[in-house]
């Protein structure tokens, strides 16, 4: 993996207006998805929100029923084969033959895409602890979806389509797994990688889009998506502070004994401090908004029955 | 509320407790058993109750009176007629009974054998390999129920097909005792097999290394018995080293002896013994045999959609050729009795062919090639379907997301399945030419009949591109086997059921020119593979249009 991925100058995905129906369910109604070269994308939303549809549809598995994708400049469905060669897929849910081996299914898989580096297979075995010796028949779902992995990293491409491909990892090889992502964008390789897990996006994706009901609700860098919600705010105080919860831009205010929580918006931070300060501030905690936030504030529960502590994900920094 | 803090009292096993509760939960495992299987068991006693009732039907218009039976006894005192079925008993005068103990008590046995060795696999290896056991295992089920519970369940099996097996001979007019017998014989012989199995679900990890072992031990059994009695009528040592043998020595409707029966009842006992033996010293989901390795690394030839598929592929038509080798090479072996014995019977030529033709041997071949062929189409369309599985089990997905096209794929896929039931008709060829060669002495029938099998190609091929289509377009399997049962009963029953000519002359199998005994015509022949083509490029425009499913 010397070569660096530059080829293509407009977006590497560009999806307008995607429509698919499985007989009268809309999988997919109106999406647009739009992936730049050299991006990590994080494509988010719960089971059943599109993300799979829409990858189907641009590995022309399944047939759009209205509007445009474009992959690489080309078209999906038309130009599947040609396209293949220069991207690689790690579906969630990795199905292998049960009589070959680990090895000669990653070889298979890498080897059908254009051929196999076989010094890349050897170091990512090792990175992932894979036995490649053993019958895929005997294989654990996580390593089955190690498998697909090490084949779809061992290739040479531009594009990485990642369906939730950390699903059945421990912990520690989630870490491996996000080193190797980190590692292919820093060669220009472009990721579209999705994912219900926010801890992983936040730390691997430049952009992120989320989807829900099979249409785009969101879109934009982390930063962007974050300036649409609201930090969380604990203070202790020994005097009284509670004049706080009148200023404009603060919610959600909560009152225990001389510990305060409330959320409040990013423009409304330098009058909250103001307010705080003549009340002899003891200890002061803003935590920024997190992407569960905002995937929670997206998904129907209303924004009064968050309380922003209870759903801080380990990925909150 | 101080008592919700304080810690559970915990129970210490005494240790006298030890190895007592081991069977604890067994009750309700089998109840459970019993009825997962309530179906499958009615069935299976069902069927082979039923074979019966059907040869009592079929053997009377086949061999109307005793000296057309003593035909058919003459057939059965030959080496390869002994091989086939059983070490002759009461061939000097042949009825019906002696008939069902000489001929059918093999064949029933292994029917139960094969019950009771998928049934004890399904209640014991199968679970440990999908981890349900596991979950049983933890909860109030003693370390010995789960095996005891299937070994209870194959007893209440093979009591079931004793009594279909035994009312149907009673019914049948057949003394009762002998009857019995004959019943105890199949049912012996299944839970001895079932017991076998028993033991290889401990030795090996998977469900398929366990039931394949144990369907070894049952060939051989066969095999054994086979050799021993074609040595000598009455069978020789080699037939006391088979279970299946023990069955057929009560000599049942000719001399009846019940001793032979106790020798399957202490060798089941013994390998139960055994297997309880083995549960003790392996871990749940293990197997005392570790499982095999397997190259880290693929070789070249498997590095391609065709490849890949005869990789799949390949131990299927080993195992299709070794069964339709032994069936053909065991129907040749009988060439010249066939011949003898056609002559005398006009019912029976009828099937085979214009009683005045010319060469009745090839005819008689000629009509067996077609049979094979029937077997070989079936294959054809068990191996294209397997298309289906790949595609709902998400692997043609993950191929397809490669850079391989639709019509790759398929068209590899055709391409194996065509070389497969090329394979399987070469191998029928040779095997009824190498059989009939021996029995009438004319080495040159090897070549000739293998080449004439491979008329039939073009006709299965033209069910591969039915299957194909059936594939593209999403449909239903159920009506590529409709036309093919059908194209079969029309092949086989046709002449018996005096069909007109035209429908005997359309069905496909009857399209074929029955080569060697007629010329080779080839028109027929390109016709079906225009049809073969013509479905396999409709099947293919179809599947390059259709979402996956998954």
């Amino acid at each position: 993996m010397s070569s660096t991925h530059r080829s293509t100058d407009g977006p590497v995905i560009d999806i307008r207006s995607l429509t698919k129906a499985f007989g009268a369910v809309r999988a997919l109604d109106e999406l647009d998805l739009e992936v730049a070269p050299g991006e990590v994308h994080g494509f988010l939303g719960p089971n059943g929100s599109g993300k799979s549809t829409t990858i189907r549809v641009l590995l022309g598995l399944l047939r759009a029923d209205s509007g445009t994708a474009r992959l690489l400049g080309a078209d999906p469905w038309h130009d599947a084969v040609r396209l293949h060669r220069r991207l690689a897929y790690v579906p969630g849910d990795v199905n292998l033959w049960p009589r070959l081996t680990g090895g000669e299914a990653i070889d298979l898989f890498a080897s059908l895409r254009g051929g196999v580096d076989r010094a890349r297979k050897a170091e990512l075995l090792e990175r992932f602890d894979l036995d490649p010796t053993r019958r895929t028949r005997t294989y654990s779902k996580g390593n089955r979806q190690k498998v697909a992995l090490v084949s779809a990293l061992a290739s040479d491409v531009e594009l990485l389509v990642l369906d939730e491909p950390t699903s059945g990892l421990d912990p520690l090889m989630e870490l491996e797994f996000q080193r190797c992502v980190s590692e292919a964008a820093a060669q220009g390789t472009t990721v579209l990688l999705s994912s219900h897990i926010l801890a992983e996006v936040e730390k691997l994706c430049d952009r992120v889009t989320i989807i829900r009901g099979g249409r785009a609700v969101q879109t934009g860098t982390l930063a962007d998506l974050r300036h649409l919600t609201r930090s969380s705010v604990r203070v202790v105080t020994g005097g009284d502070a509670g004049a706080v919860q009148h200023v404009d831009g603060v919610h959600d205010f909560v009152a225990d004994g001389r510990t305060l929580h409330f959320t409040v918006d990013d423009v409304a931070l330098s009058r909250v401090v103001s307010t705080l300060a003549p009340a002899d501030i003891r200890s002061l905690v803003i935590t920024p908004p997190t992407l569960e936030e905002l995937f929670v504030h997206h998904y129907g529960v209303h924004d009064a029955d968050v309380q922003p502590h209870a759903v801080a994900t380990g990925g909150a920094s | 509320m101080s008592t919700l803090t304080r810690p559970r009292p915990v129970a210490v096993d005494p240790a006298g407790a030890r190895g007592r509760g081991a069977f604890v939960g067994t009750a309700r495992l089998l109840r459970f058993a019993l009825r997962r299987d309530r179906l499958r068991i009615p069935l299976w006693a069902l069927g082979l109750g039923g074979l019966i009732g059907y040869f009592a039907l079929v053997i009377p218009v086949a061999y109307p009176d005793p000296a057309a039976l003593q035909t058919r006894a003459a057939l059965m005192a030959d080496p390869s007629g002994a091989f086939m079925t059983g070490p002759g008993y009461g061939l000097a005068d042949y009825s019906f009974g002696v008939m069902i103990a000489n001929e059918m008590l093999g064949m029933l046995a292994v029917g139960a054998a094969l019950m009771s060795i998928v049934l004890v696999t399904r209640h014991t290896r199968a679970e440990e390999e999908s981890g349900r056991a596991e979950l049983v295992r933890a909860s109030v089920v003693g370390r010995h129920a789960p095996l005891t519970a299937a070994l209870l369940t194959l007893l209440v099996a093979n009591l079931a097909v004793a009594s279909t097996v035994g009312v149907a001979l009673v019914a049948n007019d057949l003394a009762v005792a002998d009857s019995v017998a004959v019943a105890l014989g199949v049912a012996m012989v299944g839970l001895v097999l079932g017991a076998v199995t028993a033991v290889t679900a401990q030795l090996g990890e998977s469900t398929r290394s366990s039931s394949g072992m144990a369907g070894a031990v049952l060939g051989l059994a066969y095999v054994l018995r086979g050799v021993g009695d074609a040595q000598q009528t009455g069978g020789s040592l080699l037939s006391w080293l088979s279970p299946i043998g023990w069955a057929q020595q009560t000599r049942a409707f000719v001399d009846l002896r019940w001793w032979p029966l106790l020798l399957g009842v202490v060798l089941a006992v013994l390998l139960v013994v055994g297997a309880y033996a083995l549960v003790g010293r392996r871990d749940v989901g293990a197997g005392l045999l570790a499982a095999r390795r397997g190259p880290a690394d693929a070789t070249a030839a498997l590095l391609s959609p065709v490849g890949l598929d005869w990789r799949l592929e390949r131990t299927s038509v080993l195992w299709w050729s070794v069964g339709l080798a032994v069936f053909a090479l065991l129907t040749g072996s009988l060439a010249q009795g066939i011949v003898d014995s056609f002559e005398s019977q006009p019912q029976l030529a009828a099937i085979f062919g214009e009683q005045g033709q010319t060469d009745l041997l090839r005819a008689t071949m000629a009509a067996f090639l077609g049979f094979f062929a029937m077997a070989v189409a079936v294959y054809a369309v068990v191996s294209t379907n397997r298309l289906r599985r790949e595609e709902t089990e998400g692997r043609t997905g993950a191929v397809l997301a490669t850079g391989v096209s639709r019509h790759a794929w398929l068209g590899s896929s055709v391409a194996v399945t065509t070389l497969g039931a090329a394979v399987l008709l070469v191998v029928n060829g040779i095997a009824l030419g190498v059989g009939a060669g021996a029995s009438v002495g004319d080495a040159s029938l090897v070549g000739e009949f293998a080449l004439a099998s491979l008329a039939y190609l073009p006709l299965v091929l033209c069910f591969v591109g039915l299957a194909a289509l059936g594939y593209g377009l999403r449909a239903g399997t159920w009506w590529v086997w409709l036309l093919l049962v059908a194209s079969i009963l029309v092949g086989l029953y046709g002449p018996v059921l005096d069909l007109p000519e035209v429908v005997l002359d359309a069905a496909p199998f009857g399209l074929v020119p029955a080569v060697p005994a007629e010329d080779l015509d080839v028109v027929p022949l390109l016709g079906m593979a225009a049809v073969a083509v013509a479905l396999l490029l409709a099947g293919a425009a179809a599947f390059r249009r259709r979402d996956l499913t998954a």
